[in-house]
């Protein structure tokens, strides 16, 4: 037969079962895919524990050579700094940008989502296009807003990220909501217009309801992108809504004097990410893959 | 549009037609916002570009009479600009296949079932969702020459202290440019790599194997073709993203030693908001969204993304 255990030295299988294909010794395959599995996740967690040890590490212990690969006992002083030096309330900033974009975008991504689903409104060009958006570089588009921005007042101010923000996630929205609308049966909203409901009545009632799943999962990755940002605030902050990305850099010196700083710094604005996403298993690849893996 | 006229069809003629007008003004009223708003930050500055980049606007001058093709003929004068692109280019190329690489050879790895595989995957997961610019941060930390523990793991390997200067050393900036880019992505192409081998039929694997054909011949005459959807939807996505990287290099190298490590989105950045070249750096905005928008739409048709 063709069995590729045969001359592997595979020992006995109960003859009642039929060998499977590709046997190695259980033990053996189990040990090594396990092994490599440690390997893996240890290199590729390290830089985020190193990340993390900094900021509760004293500056000795930063300053140190050979490095300290552990720290003696945890500090909080490193933080304290930030909340008392204000540097903190970048990450207020960031919370504020971040939920109210992501609000908006929710809602009218949903609403042009479900014109989109129900209607085919403007046909498979308008979602090209829409999606399209989605593609364009950054700082091309930051450049004009800036200059727009200046004209009406709007750099450094809350409302002028908003918008972009809103409007950068917008395309993410309407392209993730769209499939999860689709799964949803239309018996439902059928039944609710012929009760008499208006098209918005079964938007709000209906169809937010029934897709509030995809709403939670898209809402997490908009509020993660807009929260991840750091070009759009780069270029449209100054002093007064300052996003803990920006304020990172700004501790970057000629020769990172700054090293407790930005790691604390860096680990209150990843904290929240982690905690999110964490909660969000199961929608993981749909979210990230922008729906191509159903998941 | 089918759902409201069939609805509408046990009531009278008047029932009908009201309810397909105000379908009709709900379908444009509930898209419109969505439409005013990408029109505004999509739209508008897209044709305010095009406009500036045909006037002269610098930092010491306003001048917004027509100029014509001054700034694009510019471009091709823009030794620094070709450069930029070059470098975009190199970490693109070398960074996209090594984490397609390594995404899917970890996906393998975890495809078959083993103890507290769901708490690796969660793990991995993470440096994918950290803030570009905080990853790019991380590592600046991670390859500081005397205080990181990189160049002491490298000295543990070399037998002897390995002072390597890894953001200011032209030899070897673009590694840890590659190197920080690969820890931060790979994770992403793993995890959809992961989802969509799951995908794959088992059965259709398993007679092939007991058909006799080696793991090499199943993986590119079967598993490919069915994962190649979603792979090419991957590196679609992380493409552009190289294609437009700026956080991770302005946090490892600010685009140093010199210009060595520009690419053309930190180019733009110092040209537009650091020397105000108003106009010149209109023109190259618009090249890049011209470029980029072609290559984004011929591969949305090309992979039927729109369904």
């Amino acid at each position: 037969m063709g069995d590729p255990a045969h001359g592997t030295g595979q020992v006995t299988m109960p003859a009642a079962v039929p060998p499977k294909p590709l046997l190695r010794r259980p033990w053996v395959g189990l040990g090594l895919r396990y092994a490599a599995a440690l390997a893996i996740t240890v290199v590729f967690l390290f830089p985020v524990y190193w990340l993390f040890i900094i900021s509760f590490k004293t500056p000795e212990e930063i300053f140190a050579f050979p490095p300290v690969w552990y720290p003696n006992d945890i500090q909080f002083a490193n933080y304290a700094v930030l909340f008392k030096d204000g540097d903190a309330v970048t990450v207020w900033n960031s919370l504020v940008l971040a939920t109210t974009s992501t609000a908006i975008a929710m809602v009218l991504g949903t609403m042009a989502a479900y014109s989109l689903v129900r209607f085919k409104t403007g046909g498979e060009n308008l979602a090209v296009w829409i999606i399209s958006q989605r593609m364009m570089p950054p700082i091309a588009i930051v450049f004009p807003v800036f200059l727009l921005y200046v004209w009406l007042g709007w750099v450094d101010t809350y409302q002028g990220l908003i918008l972009l923000y809103t409007a950068f996630s917008l395309p993410y929205v309407i392209w993730m909501m769209r499939g999860y609308l689709e799964d949803i049966p239309v018996e439902l909203e059928e039944s609710a217009l012929v009760d008499g409901c208006t098209r918005w009545q079964v938007l709000w009632k209906v169809v937010f309801p029934m897709a509030r799943q995809g709403l939670f999962a898209t809402a997490v990755f908009t509020f993660v992108f807009a929260w991840n940002d750091f070009l759009f605030a780069l270029v449209l902050t100054r002093t007064e809504v300052i996003t803990y990305t920006v304020q990172v850099t700004h501790y970057f010196g000629g020769q990172s004097n700054f090293w407790a700083k930005i790691a604390a710094m860096s680990v209150l604005g990843t904290v929240p990410v982690f905690f999110t996403v964490a909660t969000l298993q199961r929608y993981l690849v749909r979210g990230i893959s922008m729906g191509a893996v159903k998941g | 549009m089918s759902q409201s006229i069939t609805m509408d069809g046990d009531r009278g003629g008047r029932g009908r037609t009201r309810g397909r007008a105000a379908d009709a003004n709900f379908k444009y009223l509930a898209i419109g916002p969505a439409i005013f708003i990408l029109l505004l930050i999509g739209l508008f500055p897209l044709i305010y570009t095009l406009v500036v980049s045909f006037q002269q606007i610098t930092m010491m001058e306003e001048d917004t009479s027509f100029a014509g093709f001054v700034n694009y003929a510019q471009l091709f004068r823009d030794a620094r600009l070709w450069e930029s692109l070059l470098h975009t280019l190199i970490i693109t190329a070398v960074a996209l296949p090594l984490e397609l690489v390594l995404g899917l050879a970890m996906a393998q790895l975890f495809l078959e079932r083993m103890p507290g595989r769901q708490v690796f995957v969660a793990l991995l997961v993470l440096p994918a969702v950290i803030s570009p610019i905080v990853a790019g941060a991380t590592w600046r930390l991670m390859f500081d020459n005397r205080y990181g523990p990189i160049n002491q793991i490298v000295g543990w390997l070399a037998g002897e202290p390995m002072p390597l200067l890894w953001t200011l050393s032209p030899n070897l900036v673009y590694p840890a440019i590659i190197f920080c880019e690969i820890w931060q992505w790979t994770p992403f192409m793993f995890l959809i790599l992961l989802a969509a081998l799951s995908n794959v039929d088992r059965s259709v694997v398993e007679a092939a194997e007991i058909d006799g054909a080696g793991f090499w011949r199943i993986f590119f005459k079967l598993v490919l073709p069915a994962i190649w959807p979603v792979m090419a939807i991957a590196l679609l996505i992380r493409g552009l993203d190289l294609a437009r990287v700026f956080d991770i290099i302005w946090a490892l190298t600010s685009g140093g030693p010199g210009t060595m490590t520009e690419t053309i989105s930190i180019y733009t950045y110092v040209l537009g908001f650091n020397q105000f070249e108003t106009s010149y750096t209109g023109a190259i905005a618009f090249l890049v969204i011209a470029i980029l928008t072609l290559v984004v739409v011929w591969a949305i048709r090309r992979m039927g993304l729109a369904k």
